[in-house]
């Protein structure tokens, strides 16, 4: 890896990163990364896996819940008329 | 005065019952302490501003003859636990300002049973660590030592209890959270099956991986607190429905496998001396032990740092500095993004951010992510192999004891081991539970832990008690 890899990552997870956090990054992941490397060697049978997980979803009908809206759109930086404020993106 | 060192929760829970002391007496017991001892061991961030009110809801509960084994109990919450209406952070600076705006399914059980949450407890920021000094709010010192750490992440709610600031706490684990700290500080902490308490209102770390833990002094009041919560939650997708909660009992559970070949080297020499030690107590009182082979689950850290912070980066994405929590202005949404969560996420969290966005980019997926989740599944199997032969699994807690304050921020890869034997429970889902076994030649807390089949907490708990009364804790 080398610091274009860690700008490239920094801009994709939107993260605003310092020269000096950009290299203190690259020294750390270069560890972390020799650490995880072990796993592309693991030996594996050529069975694959059986997923037994499945999604669970629920009607699309309206629930009580015990949310607050007032302390919802309390919470919002920016705000107005009770709806959350947003910079243009177009 | 009340002796909180030995106090319990059925023994406190009898003389609330009794008219020794009220409920308020015993929080006003806890809150000294606290006064006096917190801004050294920094275990909370937050004392509640409604806990008498808390208190004195309880005392009629009790005084109108109605109470729970829990109602006037004083617990610590972790800090990435919903609260109504009270701020919940995760440690981070990114979540200063957040209050939360419903309660955690387990906080909603609680309040149903009357007891008293006095407050929240610092962690590593958004639970990445094992030492609680990534917080953004400060290091929590371990009240044995205050030299030294109290594990993590949930070193915080772990303090609380082994210093007498709390009787019990809630931490969360995804790989060791409560099982670590509780080894440093102590404690018994339980880690339960993947499923049996919602997860619903706690602010996620690795979604695959998270449970809700509770931390106790005696085996007897992590299982209250387990029983009282294992509970099914429609809210949450992973929770699951009681009727399929069954574990494999057998009638003599005495068979213990160890899997000696997962801990030859790295160990301390004093906690394998010490673990040599418990597994000979369990033998002479009729335990058989066998050793087992896990040729997966010695890749199982590995596995779980690839997982994890996968799951990390999808997840930490929500924090984006415009819906709630910290907010940095910028010219564009861009900048409000990049600068918001630049500021906002500490070293840690950055770090496991862009590891798991480069785990799940194009070109490195098959190799890292995918095949991460192919060993998993030949944990979870191999695990479950093993407990068609055995009862329990034996392990040290962690391969070292409490270090200084300062050790291992330099050197993620150091830090991540002290959770190596933690992995394999979170990986596969299946519960296990630290127990205090002994002290080590500086006085520091030695630890050993148990895993058991999905949902057979109770044999943790018998096998747990019967090791309590062999070290003569009780």
């Amino acid at each position: 890896m080398e610091i274009k890899d860690v700008e490239a990552l920094a801009e994709l997870a939107k993260i605003e990163l310092t020269q000096d956090e950009k290299e203190a990054i690259l020294k750390d992941m270069g560890g972390i990364l020799a650490y995880v490397k072990v796993i592309e060697k693991v030996e594996l049978d050529e069975e694959e896996p059986v997923y037994t997980l499945e999604n669970r979803w629920r009607e699309d009908v309206a629930e009580d819940r015990d949310f607050s809206h007032e302390l919802i759109v309390k919470q919002f930086p920016d705000s107005q008329d009770g709806f959350l404020k947003v910079k243009k993106i177009l | 005065m009340i002796d909180l060192e030995k106090l319990t929760i059925e023994k406190a829970h009898e003389a609330l019952q009794k008219g020794v002391y009220t409920v308020r007496d015993l929080v006003e017991a806890y809150l000294d302490v606290i006064k006096e001892k917190n801004k050294e061991i920094n275990a909370y961030l937050e004392i509640y501003d409604d806990v008498i009110a808390q208190a004195d809801k309880a005392q009629k509960i009790i005084d109108s003859g109605k109470s729970d084994i829990l109602t006037g109990i004083p617990f610590a919450i972790k800090d990435n636990i919903l609260y109504q209406g009270h701020i919940a952070s995760a440690g981070s600076k990114i979540l200063e300002n957040y209050t939360a705006s419903y309660d955690a399914f387990v906080i909603r059980k609680l309040k149903e049973k009357g007891v008293v949450v006095i407050g929240r407890t610092n962690m590593d920021e958004f639970a990445m660590g094992s030492s609680t000094q990534t917080s953004a709010y400060g290091v929590t010192r371990n009240p044995i030592d205050p030299t030294r750490v109290p594990g993590g992440s949930s070193g915080g709610a772990a303090a609380a209890v082994a210093g007498n600031m709390a009787l019990v706490s809630l931490g969360t684990e995804t790989c060791g959270s409560v099982r670590e700290p509780a080894a440093f500080c102590g404690l018994v902490g339980l880690k339960p099956t993947y499923g049996a308490l919602s997860r619903n209102g706690i602010i996620a770390m690795g979604n695959s991986l998270d449970q809700v833990s509770p931390f106790g002094k005696s085996v007897s009041d992590v299982e209250i607190i387990f029983k009282a919560l294992s509970l099914h939650d429609k809210e949450d997708s992973t929770s699951i429905p009681l009727e399929s909660r069954t574990a494999i009992l057998r009638k003599e559970e005495k068979k213990i496998g160890v899997p000696w070949h997962l801990f030859e080297t790295g160990v301390d020499p004093e906690v394998m001396e010490n673990f040599k030690e418990s597994i000979e107590k369990l033998k002479n009182v009729g335990y058989e032990i066998v050793d087992i082979k896990l040729p997966f689950s010695k890749y199982s850290l590995e596995a779980y740092y690839v997982i994890m912070p996968a799951e990390v980066s999808t997840n930490l994405s929500r924090f984006d500095g415009i819906r709630y929590g910290y907010s940095e202005k910028g010219d564009n949404l861009k900048e409000v993004y990049m600068k918001s969560r630049g500021t906002g996420f500490g070293r840690e969290a950055r770090r496991r951010i862009l590891l798991g966005t480069y785990v799940l980019s194009h070109g490195y997926y098959d190799a890292y992510y995918n095949k991460a989740v192919k060993v998993r599944e030949k944990i979870k199997k191999e695990i479950s192999s093993a407990f068609l032969d055995v009862d329990l699994i034996a392990t040290p807690t962690a391969p070292i004891v409490a270090f200084k304050i300062g050790e291992k921020m330099d050197d993620p890869v150091a830090m991540y081991l002290c959770d190596i034997f933690s992995a394999p429970a979170n990986l596969s889902g299946v519960p296990s539970m630290a127990l205090p076994s002994g002290k080590n030649s500086e006085g520091l807390p030695l630890s050993l832990q148990f895993m058991a089949p999905h949902f057979a907490e109770d044999s943790l708990f018998r096998v747990g008690k019967e090791f309590e009364e062999l070290r003569g804790m009780i």
